[in-house]
């Protein structure tokens, strides 16, 4: 199932007006293409998560790596390998459905354990949160009956087990002594007589 | 804590920062900072003539001391044309703050008199950029631009402030400390890959050095020496690396690159280990990437971790200050001397050193011209130079050896840099001699701050190379359009009567002969000086890599080109 061209990355960033900008203005201007972007909040205010399934041969991802992380605003930027990860996407589908054909709609959302949410005379929408390719399978599975209309929310994805992507802090006081022993500024001190 | 303007915040934060020249041009939504500048007789506003020159004297400024450059202008227009400076700073990494006043927040996005999206116009094109919303943000974001902008790779940084917060109350409180929790300062490189250059230096038969701007901004030509010096390594240098070995030491080969020299791009080309230290792998110095000697490894020392692969495959990138990491791999590294090698390249030097001197004769060219302004002015003095064929001829005939030495416009190869930027290089440094070397093309795009260096008393010798032509555009297409001139012969004014103009002098020299006097006039002279050198008008600037093609295809001089 592993798809050798897209490759999905993970930003924290600082939850700031014109951040989504400064990403998509990148990865416009340095030519990298996005399959998807998913952006949210996370378990610390002031940072946001923003999924970014880039498309391009895996030299390519390096460089997305290092652009993104150049940007101030961007905290802390991962790639995260299908394998070691949990990857999901939303999608919710709007399919024509008959009275009579719901007992069938709802046998193949049943296979792919997704939901109905909504239903009308003539339509029902079917919720699936899933893998790329299950969300894929379901929706050629209910193609013969006639999509309305869809909407997918792009991946989201969380490493597997206790790793996180951790936001750099600020540095300690261990390290800022090492620091200004090899003659570096410690981070976050002006470079110039501040008085 | 006291309670003051958002204009009083700001001056007081850049007294803070030391910044005692801000180079600007009012207007309507900077009128209340432009308010309380004489309330602060501590900085300095130099009135430009335009805003790009305003941004480019910061930026001349910042080079020729190393310090913060700072440049302000008003909202809408008098920002977008502040524009071409924050790219071209940006793209050479010099320490700029670019200050623009936006219309008040209640018109922001209402398409008002003089509004521009200039955040979001420069967001592409500075290292960060901000729009302050309170007054009370003033201070800490004024220090986190400056921060920003003198540490790591250095660089453009714009902040944006509308008009009613200038105006609006707020506590100034200045930050101690800085926290960019998404920044990251590199220093010394890590041991690992540190012991990786070094085995891979070690193993080496013929390592080169491209030493670039990186050297100059770290101020580690020492280290550079040093480094070199202990591996037995030759040195060349990128544009912007220029000075950062002087040209005299054994083992400087002079500039690579497009117009480089035949010896330097041949060995950049035969090495079997390229050490890049503090440049950015430029398609201008490197030539066609794909062929840019395949076999040899490369190892690349540099601050930004983003340069290493971007352009080629890098088998040992080591990310770090280079001005720290230098001693570790000096360190790391066996004392060798690699004799047959630099034997190879020096008898190269010797079969080659034609294709790469002063043309003998008594025509009046550029290559006569700028080596005896070096010759005259020395090392002491600064040049700066527009972009094009007397820019080219300028790095190869001016013997460039000392940091800061020589400003130019590299990686945005901005035409009309050289005037406004020479006076900004004049204003940070006005004990030493400032010669701006200009194209008559250039010269002619920001010749208005002659006015502002009469204003100020700054004597910038400005030496227009006069062809009557863009120089470079008509030699590409000379050699690559079959003769076919297009807009690029242009008649010129009486330059002289331009300097009388401005009440400054003008000389003009028209013959080999009258070279050396006109020369030491102008230096002499106390004031200005437009010097107007009357150059043989369809000479080429050899070697030359034709774009596209590889450093191993340099040619050296007029041959018939069927690219």
């Amino acid at each position: 199932m592993t798809s050798s061209t897209t490759h999905t990355v993970t930003a924290l960033v600082e939850d700031r007006p014109g951040v989504l900008n400064r990403v998509a203005s990148l990865f416009r201007r340095r030519g990298f293409n996005i399959e998807s972007l998913a952006v949210g909040s996370t378990e610390e205010a002031g940072i946001s998560r923003m999924t970014i399934v880039v498309d391009g041969p895996p030299s390519i991802v390096d460089q997305v790596e290092k652009q993104l992380d150049k940007l101030i605003d961007v905290v802390t930027v991962e790639t995260l390998s299908e394998s070691e990860s949990v990857m999901r996407e939303l999608a919710l589908i709007k399919v024509s459905c008959r009275p009579e054909q719901r007992g069938e709609v709802l046998d193949v959302v049943g296979i792919f354990r997704g939901s109905v949410v909504d239903i009308s005379p003539i339509t029902v929408i079917v919720q699936l949160t899933a893998a790329k390719e299950t969300l894929d399978a379901l929706i050629e599975n209910l193609r013969p009956y006639g999509i309305r209309e869809m909407v997918r929310t792009g991946r989201i994805a969380l490493a597997r087990g206790p790793r996180t992507t951790g936001v750099h802090q600020q540095e300690s006081e261990e390290q800022r002594r090492f620091h200004q022993e090899i003659g570096r500024m410690p981070e976050g001190a002006l470079p110039f007589d501040s008085k | 804590m006291a309670m003051m303007s958002g204009a009083d915040i700001v001056l007081e934060s850049l007294k803070r920062l030391g910044v005692d020249t801000v180079f600007g041009y009012p207007g309507g939504a900077v009128l209340p900072l432009y308010d309380r500048f004489p309330a602060h007789p501590e900085i300095h506003h130099v009135l430009v003539r335009h805003e790009q020159a305003a941004g480019h004297a910061a930026d001349g400024y910042a080079r020729a001391s190393g310090r913060l450059g700072v440049a302000l202008a008003t909202s809408g227009p008098g920002a977008t044309n502040l524009v071409t400076a924050i790219t071209n700073a940006q793209m050479d990494s010099i320490p700029t703050l670019f200050i623009t006043g936006n219309v008040t927040r209640a018109l922001i996005g209402r398409d008002g008199f003089q509004e521009a999206d200039i955040t979001g116009i420069t967001m592409p094109t500075v290292k960060h950029n901000y729009l302050v919303m309170q007054a009370q943000d003033i201070a800490h974001t004024i220090a986190e631009a400056a921060y920003l902008a003198t540490t790591g790779r250095k660089g453009a940084v714009h902040v944006d402030i509308p008009k009613d917060v200038f105006i609006e109350q707020a506590d100034f409180e200045w930050p101690e400390r800085v926290s960019v929790r998404g920044y990251r300062i590199p220093g010394k490189a890590s041991p690992e890959s540190v012991r990786h250059a070094a085995a891979i230096i070690d193993a080496a038969e013929r390592p080169v050095i491209l030493a670039g701007h990186g050297i100059l901004q770290a101020e580690a030509s020492e280290e550079l020496r040093r480094f070199a010096e202990r591996g037995g390594i030759p040195i060349l240098n990128t544009l912007l690396g220029l000075g950062g070995i002087p040209q005299d030491h054994a083992l400087a080969y002079g500039m690579m690159g497009m117009h480089g020299s035949y010896w330097a791009n041949h060995t950049a080309s035969n090495a079997d280990v390229i050490i890049g230290l503090g440049m950015r792998m430029d398609d201008r110095a490197l030539g066609r990437f794909a062929d840019m000697n395949p076999t040899a490894k490369i190892v690349h020392v540099d601050i930004d971790p983003a340069e290493h692969g971007k352009n080629l495959f890098t088998i040992a990138p080591v990310v770090g200050d280079v001005k720290q990491v230098l001693p570790q791999l000096t360190d790391a590294i066996q004392k060798q001397s690699h004799v047959p090698w630099i034997r190879w390249i020096d008898t190269l030097r010797n079969e080659h050193r034609h294709s790469m001197s002063v043309p003998s004769g008594t025509d009046l060219t550029m290559q006569y011209v700028v080596s005896k302004i070096a010759e005259f002015a020395g090392r002491e003095a600064i040049f700066t130079t527009g972009v094009g064929q007397h820019q080219m001829w300028a790095a190869q005939f001016m013997d460039i050896s000392r940091p800061r030495q020589f400003i130019t416009s590299g990686g945005l190869g901005t035409m009309g840099f050289e005037v406004p930027a020479a006076m900004g290089a004049q204003a940070a440094c006005r004990d030493r001699q400032v010669w701006t070397i200009c194209g008559d093309g250039g010269f002619q795009m920001t010749f208005q701050e002659i006015a502002t260096m009469v204003d100020e008393a700054l004597p910038v010798k400005m030496a227009i190379m006069n062809n009557g032509f863009l120089g470079m555009v008509r030699q590409w297409q000379e050699l690559f359009h079959n003769d076919n001139y297009v807009s690029v012969a242009m008649s010129q004014p009486d330059f002289v009567k331009i300097a009388e103009a401005y009440g400054i002098r003008g000389i003009r020299v028209t013959d080999q002969s009258q070279v050396e006097d006109a020369i030491r006039e102008a230096a002499a002279h106390p004031g200005p000086v437009i010097v107007d050198f009357q150059v043989v008008p369809e000479e080429n600037v050899w070697p030359m890599v034709p774009a596209g093609a590889s450093l191993s295809e340099t040619i050296e001089g007029p041959v018939p080109v069927t690219r």
